[in-house]
């Protein structure tokens, strides 16, 4: 159990509804989870819930979509009740986002350097070569080698590793307290996959960094986080350690883990995920640490 | 009967300053029945071997045996007949104003089919559809029920050879494995030939018996599944490329 001021975040009981012309679809139905200064792994296939979860807590849910939340406390704040104006005051500042594809999160006819200047400039009062320098500094600390050329650079001049590198200086330039990390890595090749990952690991090691790191992949969940949260049809069925996810209960998880092809182990078929209508209906699992 | 033969294969793209070579005096040889993988990673230029193949490449030379034939500068209607091919997208690879009747029912019939009706049947049975979604258009259709369709489509024409660019990299997991599991039940039913390509080497290493490492154009090293398996590479790239298919390893923030 964690401490009460470990705890970056505290959501509790989030539902995230969108009415239809067929009644109202809860994407996310009652989750509740907290967040210490850790790699927390939400993993689940699409649709059930993940990244709309992520969302939610930056409360970047558009109309018609409903947020509901018995609370989302940020340290002792609750976001729930905070205005737009004090929302757009913790979005990046202090709760930052990166999304899965650089090529649609990125400005196409801004150059890489300004946007990152840019999304500086809007949380920091400093002199423009102080900011320039900021964010040469940044891109420099994702591991870009060339950084003058690439501040100069427009987005389509960018490889896709790149391109997320970019996005994840850009977002840990305000120093965030917590990131969330949305597939981050599933538009990437491997080798470029595991670079990202280790800037963000050293980002949470050196920083005290809470990360929510989003993604569909169980294998690369398992070995990055350390704390999982399993979705399914919007709710958590099971919560576990990460190195522990191997041994997970959950017949939904076992499912998974056995339709997987393993390299390691072959075999002639692969399991096919059977899906319980129960799972649907049974209470979310608490996703506290 | 021989099932392809390709040797000293170069695929360029543009010319003179522009002139990018995506292919670089490849070889390799897939006996009949036999299942080889390509794998590497984006622009390595394991699709542009497919592309080459299928004809869908402007610019190549070398030489290209398939199924006993030599492969000029058009491909023949016979070819298409023995040769098909299933795309990465299925959300992208199936007409969407036309339903999975329509869809196969051209197929069948532009190779000259007869007795269309029964085939389309046997087709959507075959790859465990049933006759209920003959009638559908593709966004009344998963993911998975797509990727069905568009293999249903590719064996519309019996060939001996299929090529499969990426087949589940759009699909979840669990409907990853119904994919894979239907083309593994339908290679041992049909006797056919898979070149596969894919950046998931664990779903190679399910497939496939021989597998190419592709780096930068060039096939840097040809293997079985058991010595990728038992990690026994002769080439640094290779053993680089499983290292990080494995996970995610803490002592790579060392560095």
């Amino acid at each position: 159990m964690l401490e009460q001021q470990d705890k970056l975040l505290d959501v509790e009981n989030l539902w995230v509804k969108f009415p239809t012309r067929n009644g109202v679809f809860d994407a996310v139905r009652g989750i509740s989870f907290s967040l210490g200064k850790e790699r927390l792994g939400i993993v689940g296939e699409s649709g059930s819930g993940k990244s709309m979860t992520g969302r939610a807590i930056l409360r970047l849910i558009r109309k018609p979509g409903i947020v509901t939340a018995d609370r989302i406390m940020l340290h002792d704040k609750d976001l729930m009740t905070m205005s737009e104006r004090e929302m757009r005051k913790v979005r990046g500042q202090r709760i930052s986002m990166v999304m899965q594809d650089p090529k649609f999160s990125l400005n196409p006819v801004m150059p890489v350097g300004e946007q990152i200047m840019e999304a500086y400039a809007q949380h920091a009062k400093a002199s423009k070569a102080e900011v320039k320098r900021k964010a040469l500094d940044m891109l420099e600390a994702v591991s870009i080698r060339d950084p003058e050329r690439v501040f100069r650079a427009y987005p389509h001049e960018m490889s896709g590793g790149m391109g997320q590198r970019i996005m994840i200086a850009m977002m840990l330039i305000p120093n965030p307290e917590i990131l969330i990390a949305d597939e981050p890595t599933s538009a990437l090749d491997v080798s470029v996959q595991t670079q990202v990952l280790s800037i963000m690991d050293r980002l949470v090691q050196e920083r005290g960094m809470g990360l929510i790191f989003i993604s569909h992949d169980l294998n690369l969940v398992s070995s990055f986080c350390d704390r999982v949260l399993i979705m399914y049809a919007g709710r958590i069925v099971e919560t576990c350690r990460a190195d522990k996810l191997h041994e997970a209960q959950h017949p939904y998880t076992r499912g998974l883990l056995n339709s997987l092809p393993r390299l390691t182990e072959p075999r002639e078929r692969l399991d096919v995920l059977k899906r319980d209508p129960a799972w649907r209906e049974a209470q979310s699992v608490s996703g506290a640490s | 009967m021989s099932g392809l033969e390709i040797s000293h294969l170069d695929v360029w793209f543009g010319s003179g300053h522009d002139r990018v070579d995506a292919v670089k005096d490849v070889s390799f040889r897939v006996d009949s029945g036999a299942s080889f993988g390509l794998v590497g990673e984006s622009g390595s230029g394991k699709s542009t071997i497919l592309r080459a193949l299928t004809g869908l490449v402007p610019n190549w030379s070398g030489e290209m045996i398939v199924a006993g034939e030599k492969l000029a500068r058009k491909r023949t209607a016979q070819f298409y007949k023995k040769v098909q091919m299933v795309f990465q997208d299925p959300y992208a690879s199936l007409h969407p104003r036309h339903t999975v009747d329509q869809v196969l029912s051209e197929t069948l019939y532009l190779h000259g089919f007869d007795a269309i009706d029964r085939r389309i049947v046997k087709l959507l049975d075959d790859v465990g559809l049933g006759p209920s979604f003959r009638f559908r258009y593709p966004h009344q259709l998963s993911g998975g029920q797509r990727q069905r369709v568009a293999i249903a489509r590719a064996l519309a024409p019996e060939p001996e050879i299929l090529l499969l660019d990426e087949p589940t990299s759009a699909l979840d997991v669990s409907v990853q494995a119904e994919i894979l599991n239907l083309l593994v039940d339908l290679r041992t039913a049909r006797k056919l030939t898979y070149v596969m390509v894919s950046h998931d080497l664990a779903v190679v290493g399910h497939m496939c018996e021989r597998i190419a490492v592709m780096q930068l154009g060039e096939i840097v090293e040809i293997m079985s599944v058991e010595d990728m398996r038992a990690m026994k590479t002769s080439h640094p790239y290779t053993k680089h490329l499983l290292e990080s298919s494995l996970g995610y390893k803490r002592v790579a923030t060392a560095e």
